[in-house]
């Protein structure tokens, strides 16, 4: 009963909208690569379903984000991390599951570890051949890292830039450890050469449409909790420590364990993400550690608008669109206009582009009725 | 006509000389090269005897040749019987001419036959090689040989020795020699009181070189030889710890300095403004290509000011970057005041463009930018190597943190910051133009980066990439040191510097700097805001 409701609370008509979309499209795309023939017009092709599959887990990523940026102030600079450690966990599986047909033909040891002439496995690769350990920890890992880390900062009451300038040092130390070959996650190359998953053939048609429509429930569900989240009690109280710490605290909230709870959700929510987005991109390396992504993320979120949900997926969408076509077309103009976007709009769209439609929207509403202009929220 | 005959015989007796008084030179080089090519006729007795003929000659250049015998690369030709030092190499052996060391094409191995030797030649030799270097007329070949000797504790050596050490005339050269014939004299049977005496002598030295000498005497010795060896042992196991802390401190306080210079700047725009400024970095990096700039200027129109091309460039780099710094406030900060996380986005947008307009103008791989003289080289102290560039650096991070410190505390611009810092309004009331002191603010710490860049083309790669490097380094140099305080970011600097060497012998480069990270991470927690906190009522700032 009390779960329903709380599920309830998240539906409204935007939401309804997005998620008939979300639906839509994972179904078209999925109907169009299977069914149509490779010659056909119609037919849309592996790359491309690869392709969506891949906005879709930073869709998850920006949503995770936007949930502790948009709802509860804390702009994490290091996102990254807990993306990249969910797609580990995942890479993993991947791994043991390549057995005997690696290059070396060593039935439990990865290639590389081979190659750096290790005799045995690791003891924190152990379980990993088993699906659901590698599941269970893609969701264990980013979370008690979250866990820990905001345990400590939100209770010694770091706020503001100083906590995104030390989540940016946690993903960058995080980055360098990865890079080192002693720690037996493959160094500098990474988890590659994936084979299959769940028994399934990562490279085929039909597995890539599963993880497009695996992503796609994934955001679905992600998004339900957030909406859910946000639209509960619990959301209001997260929306008044954004606003006004202190004045939270004051009132007697305990502002610490609000934050650490949707900070800690939302790591793993980006752990899932990472593990959807390492079997459709085949790789998974320390690159994916760098402070950099961690900011393009925060930047789809901002494109998007801040505090919406909805907005931050499209934004994911759209900034990733554009750099496939860009990294295409013009490859050297690429960072020039993601750094003009950064600025323009940070200037110009401060509340990114539901934000836009949301004042517009306001506006003829106000227009209209000819009463009181409503007074969109303020963030700080 | 008996005049004319005269000056005629003259003339001849004069074009007869003229060979001859090159002469000397000449016999003396063919009759080298025929006592090294007799080495190719004869048995073991006649080539002892060849080897001490050579000896006397007393002439260095003879060395090659002999330890070429020594290591069993001496050849000579079946045919003609020249002799040769030989390398191997495809096809045969690849000829090298025993004298001049000039090149003398490759012979196949079958027309060449090997000079062989024994153990008493082996001996003849090391004691003739010996003596040929110790005694040589330059001080370095005599300091290098003594060092060999050192090293190699050949007991053949030791007479050669005491008639070096008797006839030595340099300082420096004579204590080696003495440290060499200690350790020689520890490997003889010599009486039990010298060897202690001896010990004494290698303590002096102090080195790990000297470490393994005493140590392999303990391990040899028994009774009261042993005990001293190994009180030696001790001790200068403690005199290498100690310089071994020298040589971390010295290395972190180097790296220290390039953090402090990366920091300074920064602590003037997030530490005094509040800004958070993620193209900080980049400020460096166009500092570092205005110093390649100035050097390509110079190298192509007046290649004397080469020296003074670092002097040029400082004043420059401020200029540029300071003007972009100023530009980069008044078109897009002073939207974003108030709005700390704006302000870090859309900084990092333009350091994201700035590195993309420097790949773009000068390509993406690294500019090579030159070393004054000055710079250039290094001196020892001790048992420390210590490098000029590096000094350089230490001391001009430290007169760039002195100046700024003098402009915030003794100049007028300075007094305007920190008003407009501590009270916005109440300067404006004042008359202080709080726009224009927020961009000269600015400008002043990004023009510090450019100077920062200078030093820094000095040791690192000046590439679009050089900033990033730095970013993350220099944040949390200032968050560590405390906000607002550029005592706080010296020390913040130089702790992290010197606790990073210290780190990096027990967990290698990488996981040291891991760890820093962690430990900056947790301190952070402990004390928000930072070791030098400024002391405050408000309850967020």
């Amino acid at each position: 009963m009390m779960t329903m409701k709380f599920i309830q609370g998240g539906f409204d008509r935007r939401a309804v909208v997005f998620l008939g979309l979300l639906f839509l499209i994972a179904a078209v795309v999925s109907f169009l690569n299977l069914a149509m023939e490779p010659g056909s017009t119609f037919h849309v092709s592996s790359y491309t379903v690869a392709l969506i599959g891949k906005y879709l887990c930073y869709a998850l990523l920006a949503l995770s984000v936007d949930l502790v940026w948009g709802f509860c102030g804390v702009l994490s600079l290091g996102h990254a991390a807990f993306f990249a450690l969910g797609g580990y966990a995942m890479g993993m599986y991947l791994m043991r599951q390549i057995g005997t047909r690696g290059v070396y033909g060593d039935p439990v040891l990865p290639d590389f570890m081979v190659f750096l002439n290790w005799k045995e496995l690791p003891w924190f690769w152990y379980g990993f051949d088993q699906f659901w350990f590698a599941a269970l920890m893609v969701l264990a890992v980013p979370g008690v890292l979250a866990f820990v880390f905001g345990w400590f900062a939100f209770r010694s009451r770091v706020t503001g830039v100083y906590l995104s300038i030390i989540t940016q040092a946690l993903t960058f130390a995080l980055m360098l450890a990865f890079f080192r070959n002693d720690m037996g996650f493959g160094g500098n190359n990474g988890l590659t050469d994936f084979k299959d998953i769940l028994g399934f053939d990562v490279q085929a048609d039909s597995t890539r449409v599963g993880l497009l429509i695996a992503s796609a429930v994934a955001l679905a569900i992600g998004f339900i909790i957030c909406k859910a989240l946000v639209n509960s009690k619990f959301g209001k109280v997260l929306i008044a420590v954004r606003d006004a710490e202190s004045r939270t605290r004051f009132l007697g909230y305990r502002p610490e364990n609000y934050k650490l709870l949707v900070w800690t959700l939302s790591a793993m929510m980006a752990g899932v993400a990472g593990a959807l987005y390492v079997p459709q991109v085949g790789i998974i390396n320390p690159s994916e550690f760098t402070p950099a992504n961690s900011i393009e993320a925060v930047i789809w979120v901002a494109v998007g608008g801040r505090g919406t949900l909805v907005g931050a997926t499209i934004g994911a969408v759209l900034v990733n669109f554009g750099k496939t076509l860009f990294t295409g077309i013009l490859p050297e103009f690429w960072l020039f206009a993601l750094g003009g976007l950064f600025i323009a709009v940070t200037l110009f769209l401060p509340k990114g582009i539901m934000g836009a439609i949301d004042g517009y929207m306001a506006k003829r509403k106000a227009a209209k009725d000819s009463g009181p202009e409503a007074q969109p929220q303020e963030g700080d | 006509m008996a005049r004319y005959l005269h000056s005629f015989v003259l003339f001849l007796a004069l074009i007869w000389l003229i060979p001859g008084l090159a002469a000397p030179a000449h016999a003396a080089d063919d009759d080298l090269r025929a006592k090294i090519d007799a080495l190719a006729s004869g048995g073991f007795s006649q080539t002892a005897k060849q080897i001490q003929d050579l000896a006397a000659t007393g002439d260095d250049r003879v060395v090659p040749a002999l330890q070429a015998l020594l290591a069993g690369k001496l050849y000579f030709k079946k045919a003609g019987k020249q002799v040769f030092i030989t390398e191997k190499a495809s096809g045969g052996y690849a000829l090298t001419d025993p004298l001049t060391g000039e090149s003398a094409g490759t012979l196949a191995r079958g027309a060449l036959k090997k000079i062989r030797v024994n153990n008493r030649l082996r001996r003849e030799l090391k004691a003739a090689l010996g003596n040929l270097t110790l005694l040589s007329k330059v001080t370095a070949v005599r300091l290098k040989a003594a060092e060999a000797v050192f090293k190699s504790q050949d007991p053949d050596t030791l007479e050669a020795l005491v008639s070096a050490i008797s006839k030595e005339t340099d300082d420096g050269v004579k204590k080696v020699l003495e440290q060499a014939h200690a350790a020689v004299l520890l490997k003889t049977d010599a009486a039990e009181a010298d060897k202690i005496a001896a010990l004494a002598v290698i303590e002096d030295r102090g080195d790990r070189d000297a470490l393994s000498v005493v140590i392999a005497t303990a391990a040899q010795a028994e009774g009261a030889l042993k005990a001293a060896a190994e009180k030696t042992a001790t001790s200068i196991r403690q005199n290498l710890e100690l310089w071994g802390a020298a040589q971390n401190i010295w290395y972190g306080l180097s790296l220290g300095s390039v953090l402090l210079l990366a920091a300074i700047g920064l602590a003037i725009t997030f530490g005094v403004m509040g800004v958070i400024n993620m193209a900080h970095g980049e400020m460096v990096m166009i500092g570092a290509y205005v110093t390649f700039m100035v050097q390509e200027v110079i190298r192509t129109s007046m290649p004397g000011l080469f020296e003074y091309s670092l002097l040029i460039s400082v004043p420059l780099a401020f200029l540029v970057a300071g003007a972009i710094g100023m530009a980069v406030e008044r078109c897009i900060i002073r939207f974003l005041y108030g709005r700390p996380l704006e302000t870090l986005l859309a900084t990092w947008g333009l350091s994201l463009a700035l590195q993309q307009a420097v790949r773009t103008i000068f390509g993406p791989s690294n500019r090579e930018v030159g070393t004054p003289d000055y710079m250039s080289g290094a001196f020892e102290l001790g048992h420390l190597t210590i490098t000029y560039n590096r000094l350089w650096i230490i001391v001009f991070s430290l007169v760039v943190l002195f100046a700024l410190m003098a402009v915030l505390k003794k100049t007028p611009l300075g007094l305007q910051m920190r008003a407009v810092t501590q009270n916005r309004r109440m300067a404006g009331a004042m008359g202080i133009r709080t726009n224009w002191v927020d961009a000269v603010t600015f400008g002043l710490g990004s023009g510090i980066a450019g100077i920062a860049g200078v030093a820094l083309s000095q040791i690192d790669n000046v590439s679009p990439n050089l900033g990033q490097s730095y970013i993350i380094d220099s944040f949390m140099v200032v968050v560590f040191g405390g906000v607002g305080n550029l005592w706080g970011t010296l020390v913040g600097a130089m702790t992290l510097g010197v606790a990073n060497k210290f780190l990096e012998p027990y967990a290698g480069a990488v996981l040291g700097k891991v760890l820093v990270l962690v430990f900056i991470i947790l301190f952070i927690q402990k004390r928000p805001r930072g070791l030098f906190a400024l002391k405050g009522r408000a309850i967020e700032s």
